[in-house]
Order: structure tokens, then C-alpha cells, then sequence
């Protein structure tokens, strides 16, 4: 039998071989960014440990660097060697999980949520985990054990917890709705936000200490931070990339992936976990920092598409390289030496995007 | 073959079809119809295991559909719902690729095998040439198609579709369905569809299924139930059944309401 409709456009044999050149040099194009970004964020590291009061030259940053890898390299004295090693090579590197963390949490936020203007930050779940760091450190509770502190722990209850409460609000028979969605994250955000302060007053820390948490920095931070924070990095990223398929597809709606065969609730507690380790390690180190999570997914996705395998990946490249510039424009921004919260910086850059988001023709019919 | 036993549906407390029996075999084409509101659209989330019954059994190819994993179930059946949200911008490749996954395995990587039936049924839907275009941008009718060759890259042995073509204009009907009977014809692919479109149920499905008032109210070939009496009785409303001369299947006319069939209908159409 003949479909005389079926034969219309396209005739003769499937070009498998075209699209298969095709899909191949899609690969090669994210191979590259792939390298780009890596060169990119070794370049960064070293550029951005350089930079601060103390002026050190690029070698003197290598042989420590090399020197600690375990090259034999000339002796460097250990006032150099504990402010490159110690102070400012941690810093940037816990800068750099925190913004692949948060990316990816954002990445996942907007796929399963189907938002564009979700993120760890604007859902509230960021501040969440705050109030659990604080009320942890508040009730005494802190230390580490074998290099894994319960704080992370803290926040991370905290941030399930405000999640539920951010998708509870904003649920209306059984339907998450849009616009109530980001409302309800605001405000939870906004309350919890005062309570850390409240928690923090009572316990008497100086106001710099509250802003430096509500904000997000990166003061004072060291490996041992990166330690606690890299196993919940880790474990959310992994969860998030071996299902990234069921994430493309979840991105379609809850109705689609079941008639594709995705088992929904299963799959997207699993990612919602996964997002919530990210976070909840993040702000368990750095404290509060905004809208990471919601520019570096879009900037990705505008030029490497929407597919969550290479988004996921490109995405933490791309949120390490701007919070470690971020981190380093708070830290010389000021004249007078001080710091500024590094929240100060990514929200500076992050409110505008929010709104263009929102005003945006490309993003409007999704929310 | 699907078989449906003593099957109530409901949300919440309401019921909205009790105790239906009926089997679907293997290459039938059957059309669901019904006025407005009468559970046609429930049926179909129920079939495809999108909600739960609340009493029966519904099972396919002699398995109950709550014991198939998501992803058998979706390698034998394949669901075109209504309208199908795209938020995001994946090209219309990646859409019709998608359709692979309950065929791929968990850590594979897409093979030549996905490709040529993705490429296959972007054929058959003519939509090949949308492939590069990002489905957020494509019209509505190309869109449905686009989704229809999802469907078809799944590879399913059951088609299901949810007034899958009510909001398109005739032409994009009729080439959809164009589509299903060539592959109701030549692959033996089963087609159940729920619709609105009398004319167009009558043209193109061998079996209909009328339902109205929580249960079916006649089940059989489209040459023995599509009468006036049966359609008055589903729709309240007097229709004149006519053979057309040139392709021989019947097809309705609807006549206006007498002043007191309107009288009849009075609490219902109280809005009026």
C-alpha cells in the first residue's frame, strides 16, 4: 500500500550517514568548549591567586604549586608559601566547586521545575540551608570528623526542608503553578533570611559576620572546606549526570516522560536530592550567593542547546570560572582593602539577568 | 491485546466511568466518542496507566498494566496526548529521539539503529525536513506530527491518541490520519483514539465506542452503531446518518434543534 502523503517532501533513502556527520560534529563542538573551558579555568586559578595585597609573581605561584604536587622545586619561604597554598589557592578552588555546584543545581532547579527562573537562590532551598548551618552553630554543634563536618549535614536538611515548603506553597491541585512557584521561594527566602539574622544576633555575632552569611563569602575559607563540601558535590553531580536523559525528557513535562517510560516520581526525587546535595554543600561552605545557578544554565544553554548531558557539564565549568571572578573582584573591589560578600558581586550581575529573563520574548512562553 | 474488566474511574470521590468491559484486538482501529466531559480522555490516561482505576483491571497482552515497568510499558504502547508542552528548545531530532528511550539501554549511546527509526518516522510523519528546527518554533500541526514520530520511534504495538488532532485544521486531520491507517494497514499497529470529530471517526476507524453517562452506550463496527438513533441518543442532538456516493462511508448531519428538544435540554443549557 502506497501513502501518496507519505512520499510527499522529502524521497529516496534515509540520509542516516548525513545526520550522523551532523551529531558527530556536534560532539567535536563541545569537545572543544570542553577544552577551551578547561584551559580557561587553569589559566583563572592561577591568574586569580595572584591577584590580592600581597604581590607575588607568577613563578614564585608555580613553584609552590608544583612544589605541593610533589615536584622537586626550588625553596620558596613559608610566609609565601602558606599565603599562595593555604589562603589563596583554597580559596579559588572552593570558589570554583561552589559555582559548578551551583550551576548544576541550577541547571537540574530549572529542567524538573520547568521555570526558567528557577535556582537554588530564587526557590529559597540556598537560604534553607543557611538557617540549618546557623541553627547547627547556634546549638553548638560543629568540629569535623575524619575531615567531614555535620554542617553540611545541616544544610542540607535545611534546604530539603525548605523545598518542601517552597513546593508545597506553590502547589495547587496537584500542580505546581508557575508564577507562585518563584513567589513562594522569595518569600521563604526572605523569612529565613530574617531568622538567620535573628539566630545570629542573639548569639552575638557582629553584623559583618550576618551579611557575610545572607550574602555569601568566601572569607577565611580553606581546604578543609573544600573538603567538606566535595563529597556532596561529588555524589549530586553524579546523581544528576547518569540521569540526565530522564532530565531532557522530565523537561517536557510530567505527562510526556510517563508516556515515554521515565518513571516520574522515582526519577525526580532522585534529582531533586541530587540538587539539593549541591546546594546544601555550597552553602554550607560559602553561605548564601544568588543567581548562579540562574544565569550560567542560560548563557549554556543558549550556546550548546538544551540536551542536560552536555549542559550539566558545560555548566559547572562555566559557574567555577564566573564565581571565582566574582570571588576576586569582592576581594579588590573596595579600596580600603576590605571585602565585599561575593554575593554582593554575583547579584549585582544576576538582578538585571532576572529581569531580562522575565521581560524576555524567548523565555516568556515558558513560564 | 488490550482487555479491560469491570474498570471504574474516577478522582476524588466522583466516579466518571463505572464498570466498563471491553477488548481491543490486535490491529483494530477504534474510535472513542462522546460528548463533552463523558471520560473519554480519562479512558485514555487509564489505558496508558496515567491514573490509576479505581476498581478492575486493565491489562495488555495478558499482563496487568500496573505490573509493567515504564519502561515495557512504553516499548509496547505509545500515547499522542492533546497538546504537548515544549518549554525548552531541543531541536525536533532530539524530540523524535527521545521516543528511543525505553528501547535504549540505561549507559548505551545512541546507536544507528536509534537514528534510522528516528529518522523512519519523521519520514512517515513528513516532518523530516523540521529535524534541525527547534520544536519551540515550529507550528502547531508540525509540532503534533513531531510528536506523533516519538510516538512511532518507540516502536509500540498500541498507538493511543487523545483528540490528538482537535485542535488542527481538516488538511493536517486528514493527513494524520492518513498517517495512522497506513500503519494500521501495513505494520498492523492498533490505533485507539479519542475525538470529537464525528465525520472524521467515521472516515477513518473500523470500530466505534460511544460513551456517555459514566458507561459505553454502544460498541461495535462503524458500519452497525454509527446510526442516527445511536448518535441522537449520545449527543441529544438529531443527526441524519448519509452514505456519500463516491467513498462509501457514512457520515452525519447535524439538524437543528426543534423548539422542543431545546425545551428538553433546558437545565443543561441553562448558560444559553
Amino acid at each position: 500500500m502506497k501513502n501518496p502523503l507519505i512520499s510527499t517532501g522529502a524521497t529516496g533513502p534515509l540520509d542516516l550517514a548525513s545526520v550522523r556527520d551532523q551529531r558527530r560534529a556536534g560532539t567535536r563542538a563541545y569537545a572543544v568548549a570542553l577544552l577551551a573551558l578547561s584551559l580557561g579555568l587553569l589559566v583563572s586559578v592561577v591568574l586569580a591567586t595572584g591577584i590580592g595585597r600581597l604581590d607575588l609573581s607568577w613563578g614564585t605561584i608555580a613553584w609552590v604549586i608544583l612544589g605541593k604536587l610533589g615536584f622537586s622545586v626550588p625553596a620558596v619561604d613559608r610566609t609565601t608559601e602558606v599565603v599562595v597554598w593555604g589562603i589563596r589557592l583554597s580559596r579559588v578552588v572552593l570558589s570554583g566547586l561552589v559555582g559548578a555546584s551551583l550551576a548544576t543545581a541550577g541547571v537540574i532547579f530549572q529542567g524538573l521545575l520547568l521555570n526558567p527562573l528557577a535556582d537554588p537562590f530564587t526557590l529559597g532551598v540556598s537560604t534553607g540551608g543557611a538557617f540549618g548551618v546557623a541553627l547547627l552553630v547556634i546549638l553548638g554543634v560543629g568540629g569535623s570528623f575524619l575531615g567531614l563536618s555535620p554542617l553540611p549535614l545541616g544544610a542540607l536538611a535545611g534546604a530539603l526542608a525548605a523545598m518542601v515548603v517552597v513546593l508545597t506553597l506553590s502547589r495547587e491541585s496537584g500542580r505546581i503553578r508557575k508564577e507562585s512557584l518563584i513567589l513562594a521561594g522569595i518569600v521563604v527566602s526572605t523569612f529565613l533570611s530574617a531568622l538567620i539574622s535573628l539566630i545570629k544576633s542573639l548569639d552575638e555575632e557582629s553584623l559583618s559576620a550576618i551579611v557575610f552569611w545572607i550574602m555569601g563569602s568566601f572569607s577565611g575559607r580553606g581546604w578543609i572546606h573544600v573538603g567538606f563540601l566535595l563529597p556532596y558535590a561529588a555524589l549530586g553531580l553524579a546523581l544528576a549526570l547518569s540521569y540526565h536523559r530522564e532530565l531532557d525528557i522530565l523537561a517536557l513535562g510530567e505527562e510526556q516522560s510517563h508516556h515515554l517510560g521515565v518513571t516520574v516520581s522515582k526519577v525526580r526525587l532522585k534529582l531533586l536530592l541530587g540538587a539539593s546535595l549541591l546546594t546544601a554543600g555550597a552553602v554550607s561552605v560559602s553561605g548564601v550567593i544568588g543567581f548562579v545557578g540562574l544565569v550560567v544554565p542560560h548563557l549554556v544553554r543558549v550556546l550548546a542547546g538544551p540536551s542536560h548531558g552536555r549542559l550539566l557539564v558545560l555548566s559547572a565549568f562555566t559557574g567555577a570560572l564566573i564565581l571565582i571572578w566574582a570571588d576576586v573582584v569582592s576581594r579588590v573591589l573596595l579600596a580600603s582593602g576590605q571585602e565585599l560578600p561575593v554575593g554582593v558581586v554575583t547579584a549585582l550581575i544576576g538582578g538585571p539577568f532576572f529581569f531580562y529573563l522575565l521581560k524576555s520574548r524567548r523565555t516568556r512562553g515558558m513560564w | 491485546m488490550i482487555q479491560v474488566q469491570d474498570l471504574s474511574l474516577g478522582y476524588g470521590e466522583r466516579l466518571v466511568l463505572k464498570d466498563l468491559n471491553f477488548q481491543v484486538e490486535a490491529g483494530e482501529f477504534v474510535g472513542i466518542l462522546g460528548p463533552n466531559g463523558s471520560g473519554k480522555s480519562t479512558l485514555i490516561h487509564a489505558l496508558c496507566g496515567l491514573i490509576a482505576p479505581k476498581r478492575g483491571r486493565i491489562s495488555i497482552k495478558d499482563r496487568g498494566l500496573e505490573d509493567l515497568a515504564s519502561r515495557m510499558r512504553a516499548q509496547i504502547l505509545a500515547v499522542v496526548p492533546q497538546v504537548s508542552d515544549m518549554r525548552f528548545p531541543f531541536n525536533c531530532l532530539e524530540i523524535v529521539l527521545m521516543g528511543r528511550y525505553p528501547r535504549r539501554r540505561r549507559w548505551g549511546s545512541l546507536t544507528d539503529d536509534d537514528l534510522l527509526w528516528a529518522l523512519k518516522s519523521m519520514r512517515r510523519t513528513t516532518t523530516e525536513h523540521l529535524q534541525d528546527r527547534p520544536v519551540t518554533e515550529v507550528s502547531g500541526g508540525e509540532r503534533q506530527r513531531v510528536v506523533i514520530a516519538r510516538a512511532l520511534a518507540q516502536d509500540p504495538e498500541f498507538l493511543l491518541l487523545d483528540e490528538a488532532t482537535s485542535s488542527l485544521d481538516v488538511r493536517k486531520k486528514l493527513e494524520i490520519f492518513e498517517i495512522l491507517k497506513f500503519l494500521n494497514a501495513t505494520k498492523g499497529l492498533t490505533v485507539l483514539c479519542a475525538m470529537h470529530d464525528l465525520n472524521l471517526a467515521a472516515l477513518y476507524c473500523g470500530r466505534l465506542m460511544f460513551i456517555k453517562d459514566g458507561g459505553i452506550i454502544q460498541d461495535g463496527p462503524t458500519e452497525e452503531v454509527f446510526t442516527p438513533e445511536v448518535l441522537a441518543r449520545v449527543y441529544q442532538t438529531p443527526m441524519e446518518v448519509i452514505r456519500h456516493p463516491g467513498h462509501q462511508r457514512p457520515y452525519a448531519v447535524m439538524l437543528p434543534l426543534t423548539p422542543a428538544e431545546l425545551e428538553e435540554s433546558a437545565p443543561e443549557a441553562s448558560l444559553v
